[in-house]
């Protein structure tokens, strides 16, 4: 499986994002924001978190306007995989390629810490390899992960199962306590815990190591 | 010429920097401030003869994100 991690100026989970791909089996290349094109034969494009254009003008709104976010929405477009991680997740939504926006924390302060979240569904590459029902600790590290969706989307998500994983105790106010959601072809999944800072023993747990398997065994045999 | 372009979010979505101001407001002494709503206001200084779609289109692409805000276009 060939994963592609794009970096943008601002991006600081891009390595811990690479090195979880590359410790579930994959082939990364880094792709910086100016390229307009992604390696041949891309698998899985992987949006990786941190404050890209130091969230100027809203999180995620310029390096949504980036050359190779035109690449990512094509990719995603013609069913290809992508995986948006925090401000990852910002920048999907700020393309449009997922619905909805993340506004500011309710409690309007920084959380950084780790949080329980409920797999919703296991029906996607990205949760196949947990249990609906399966509570994982993943941390989160934002200031503004208040999921918010006008109530037609809610629904559609809701009846669709595209709601991927939600906050047990929700920390920002968002809307259903969603913590991440999946696009309609189910290839597409932002979300705003960090899976790769919970992927090996020393990050204090591995809850997050089964997404990049799954991730990892599903695309290989795709 | 020039343009201001005035975002506010819109009815429905909660502010909570807002909401924090009122609070503050409040601390402060001021009573009766019923609601506080935050938007931005953006200056554009553009080639003489940019028209008003262009500058709707800048809005609608880049300067507003339209789930949930609203845009109001001054032309200066």
């Amino acid at each position: 499986m060939h994963a592609a991690v794009v970096v943008f100026p601002g991006s600081n989970c891009d390595r811990d994002l690479a090195v979880a791909l590359q410790r579930a089996g994959a082939r990364v290349t880094m792709v910086w924001h100016k390229d307009t094109a992604l390696p041949q034969g891309v698998d899985l494009i992987a949006i990786p978190g941190g404050f890209s254009f130091g969230d100027y003008l809203r999180c995620g709104a310029i390096a949504a306007n980036s050359p190779i976010s035109q690449s990512v929405k094509a990719h995603a477009e013609k069913g290809g995989y992508v995986l948006g991680v925090c401000n990852g997740f910002q920048i999907l939504t700020e393309t449009r390629v997922l619905p909805g926006t993340l506004l500011r924390n309710a409690g309007l302060k920084y959380i950084c810490r780790p949080v329980d979240l409920t797999v919703t569904t296991a029906g996607s590459p990205f949760t196949c390899r947990y249990e609906a029902g399966q509570t994982i600790t993943v941390p989160i590290a934002h200031h503004d992960g208040n999921y918010h969706a006008d109530s037609d989307t809610l629904a559609a998500l809701a009846d669709q199962d595209r709601i991927a994983f939600r906050y047990v105790r929700n920390p920002n106010g968002s809307v259903d306590d969603i913590a991440g959601i999946l696009s309609e072809n189910r290839r597409v999944l932002g979300m705003m815990p960090h899976p790769e800072r919970m992927a090996e023993p020393a990050h204090g747990g591995t809850d997050g190591a089964a997404m990049f398997a799954g991730l990892v065994d599903q695309l290989a045999n795709a | 010429m020039k343009a201001r372009v005035h975002i506010m979010l819109k009815t429905g979505v909660l502010d909570p920097q807002g909401e924090a101001v009122r609070h503050a407001l409040g601390s402060l002494g001021f009573d009766g401030v019923n609601s506080v709503r935050q938007g931005k206001v953006i200056e554009l200084d553009l080639a003489d003869g940019t028209d008003e779609a262009t500058i709707n289109d800048m809005c609608e692409r880049l300067l507003a994100n339209t789930v949930i805000e609203s845009y109001r276009v001054e032309i200066l």
